[in-house]
């Protein structure tokens, strides 16, 4: 990556981060914040991520940082706010921002000026309005007993309009949300979520632990995705301790990755089958992703590969009896996708269900910031794995799946594609994999630094951003799941479509909530 | 539908035996569990589950519980969408702030014994996310709290152990 390209498209001046991702950071004024943001915007960048930093312990000051996707990489902005200050709203440049400021509002007590929308996200009403838990005089562990309040959700007037209120315990088994629909008879006027109720304290429960510590956390962010998490993690506190991971641990990395990827694929598969009435493909998806954890379990000791992924390099290595069993899977996997694959699209019943239904377009995709798989089958051709090529992808040359017609249907051919990609990068890697180490020890703490982490997991690309403070130890560390992104979209998605339709497009998104409430 | 059915021909039965706790008898059969269940709720087992803030890993291995290998229904057990139609809650998740509320309604929604099942980490101690201002710690800070399976997460075989155990727990309270 080349700062100067940079520094000429922006007229300011950039710092490169250490590390393998591609990814520079600069300290901007309040009129260049918005300035660079509307050429990022012109440009084709996409906001990934805004987050608030106390930094009172070692300057006088807050700082808000936005991270941005360029075609180059990623483009690190950081605002100097003083106390009780604010920042230029960027959600009208970038509508994926306005739930991000909201949260940092709420965790920090810095608001973005001018913003439209200011109703609580995360505060239920079960801490006050100016408790704040990230700055620095709060410990987190303050205990409050408020009672919760009525979230102020757009009513829908005219004739024959009803509301259904869902949640935030869900009728299967899955994570906890609000969905509030405004219906006339069947059909969807308009979709509004409320979630924040998984909210635990993770961006609090950082703060102050060592580099090392973080990574467990990290990965109980999502525990669907803990692998991506936990190497987006590591990869931040790498760049910060300037650590160069062996190249076997960066290529195991990259096996677990793609293993939690079709792992994922197989059970979405597999539900959304079900959701449009084909039992068989609940049960044969759910058998093969059985087959699939069950190996993980026996090669690395853990079903879903949690704390595999360490600051440094994995805790796991494989031998030669191991890759045959991989390899062996592999074959098995494949085949009996592929017949699982033809038995779905010729089954005219559950074709007629996926077709059409929770379209985006492309354009509204693109004017959203709709990223991930859900965005790759709405036109949005970004796959971190192929567009910045992170060691070890840049062996790899991954071949991204993309789709224009936005339906359930494209997204279930996206995630078709992704488990055959997937597998062949396994393939590649378990057959060319570097001999050698496969973890390295962290230099202790270095203090006052930045590390960012990007990694395709499934569901999109993850960031994790890390800062440290005088010692060393984590002075924040946020992390950003593409859910961010794809939860308001999901509101459009369903608009125009019918109430029992909604199960099913809201299972082709397959968002997380934890990993955005934290 | 020849292509349906010759994969559901080829995949076979692969279900396996369920583990069994005390007392039932260590050689039990699926039959067996369906009639130690009907003995002693005089119906199959129904199931309201609950996240109060877990991180989903939790999740995946409840869903897992459905899968062909588990088959827990084939044993008489269900998952439900109403806590009014169900004999037990299962919780996960360290009860966040924001769920305590819900998690308390369920909770008084279920009708008479009110088993409750911890499962996971998170939801036995509070785990690595504990008490804070967003979140309450363990399931038992807040409802009442019949058997807890460690683990995270735990498997399903753990959790289907732990169903079993929390439903044979209330036979032998039931006889005192």
């Amino acid at each position: 990556m080349d700062t100067e390209v940079f520094a000429e498209k922006y007229a300011i001046s950039f710092n490169l981060l250490e590390g393998v991702v591609p990814a520079c950071i600069a300290d901007v004024s309040r009129p260049d914040w918005l300035r660079i943001a509307e050429l990022v915007k012109n440009d084709g960048g996409r906001l990934i991520a805004i987050w608030g930093t106390d930094r009172r312990p070692l300057e006088d000051h807050y700082a808000i940082s936005v991270v941005y996707c360029a075609a180059e990489g990623l483009l690190w902005l950081r605002l100097t706010v003083a106390e009780a200050g604010n920042y230029p709203d960027l959600s009208a440049l970038f509508p994926a921002a306005e739930r991000m400021q909201r949260t940092l509002f709420e965790l920090i007590g810095i608001a973005a000026i001018d913003a439209e929308d200011v109703r609580p996200w995360l505060n239920h009403g079960k801490w006050p309005k100016d408790y704040f838990p990230l700055q620095s005089n709060c410990t987190g562990s303050e205990h409050f007993s408020t009672p919760l309040e009525p979230y102020p959700f757009v009513t829908v007037t005219g004739d024959g309009v009803h509301e259904i209120a869902v949640g935030p315990i869900h009728a299967g088994v899955i994570e906890p949300g609000h969905f509030r629909f405004s219906v006339v008879g069947e059909k969807v006027l308009r979709l509004e979520q409320q979630l924040g109720y998984t909210h635990k304290g993770i961006d609090r429960l950082l703060i102050g632990k060592s580099i090392t510590d973080g990574a467990r956390i990290a990965g109980r962010v999502s525990g669907d995705s803990t692998v991506a998490f936990a190497w987006a993690y590591c990869m931040a506190v790498e760049s910060i301790s300037r650590c160069q991971v062996p190249q076997r641990a960066a290529w195991l990395r990259a096996l677990l990755l793609e293993r939690e990827r079709i792992a994922n694929h197989l059970g979405d598969l597999g539900a959304l089958g079900n959701d449009a009435g084909l039992a068989i493909g609940l049960s044969q998806f759910m058998r093969l992703k059985e087959d699939w954890v069950r190996l993980s379990h026996q090669l690395f000791g853990h079903r879903f590969m949690m704390d595999l992924v360490i600051p440094g390099g994995v805790t796991i290595d494989l031998d030669r009896a191991g890759i045959d069993l991989l390899s062996e899977q592999l074959n098995k996997i494949e085949k009996e996708v592929s017949v699982l694959r033809s038995i779905y699209d010729e089954h005219a019943g559950l074709q007629d269900r996926f077709i059409s239904a929770g379209r985006v377009l492309p354009k509204l995709a693109a004017d959203l910031g709709l990223c991930g798989l859900v965005g790759r089958a709405s036109g949005q051709a970004f796959d971190a794995r192929a567009d910045h090529k992170i060691s070890p992808y840049d062996k790899f040359n991954v071949r991204m799946a993309t789709h224009r017609n936005g339906d359930v249907a494209a997204r279930v051919t996206v995630r078709f594609e992704e488990i055959s990609e997937s597998i062949r990068l396994s393939r590649q890697i378990l057959f060319q994999l570097p001999p050698g180490e496969t973890v390295t020890k962290l230099d202790g703490a270095v203090a006052g630094q930045f590390g960012a982490g990007w990694i395709e997991g499934w569901r999109g690309a993850i960031l994790v951003a890390v800062e440290t403070d005088a010692q060393g130890a984590i002075l924040r560390c946020h992390c950003h799941d593409p859910s961010w992104q794809n939860w308001p979209v999901l509101q459009h998605a369903i608009m125009g479509n019918i109430v029992p339709d909604f199960p099913l497009i809201n299972k082709s998104f397959n968002l997380s909530y934890s990993g955005q409430d934290l | 539908m020849w292509q349906i059915l010759k994969q559901i021909v080829s995949a076979g039965i692969p279900t396996e035996k369920a583990p069994v706790p005390a007392p039932l008898s260590q050689q039990a059969e699926t039959g067996q569990i369906q009639s130690a269940i009907l003995t002693i709720l005089g119906r199959a087992l129904c199931i309201r589950f609950v996240d109060a803030g877990s991180c989903n890993g939790c999740e995946l291995e409840i869903n897992a519980l459905n899968n062909p290998y588990y088959n827990i229904e084939g044993l008489g057990i269900k998952i439900v969408a109403s806590p009014r139609h169900a004999d037990m809650l299962l919780v996960t998740g360290p009860v966040s702030r924001n769920m305590e509320e819900a998690l308390i309604l369920a909770y008084e929604a279920i009708p008479d014994p009110k088993l409750v099942v911890a499962i996971g980490e998170c939801a036995c101690t509070g785990g690595i996310f504990g008490e804070s201002y967003a979140s309450c710690g363990k399931v038992s800070n807040v409802i009442p709290v019949g058997v807890t399976i460690p683990g995270c997460p735990p498997t399903p075989n753990a959790i289907l152990a732990g169903i079993l155990s929390a439903v044979t727990s209330r036979a032998q309270v039931a006889s005192f």
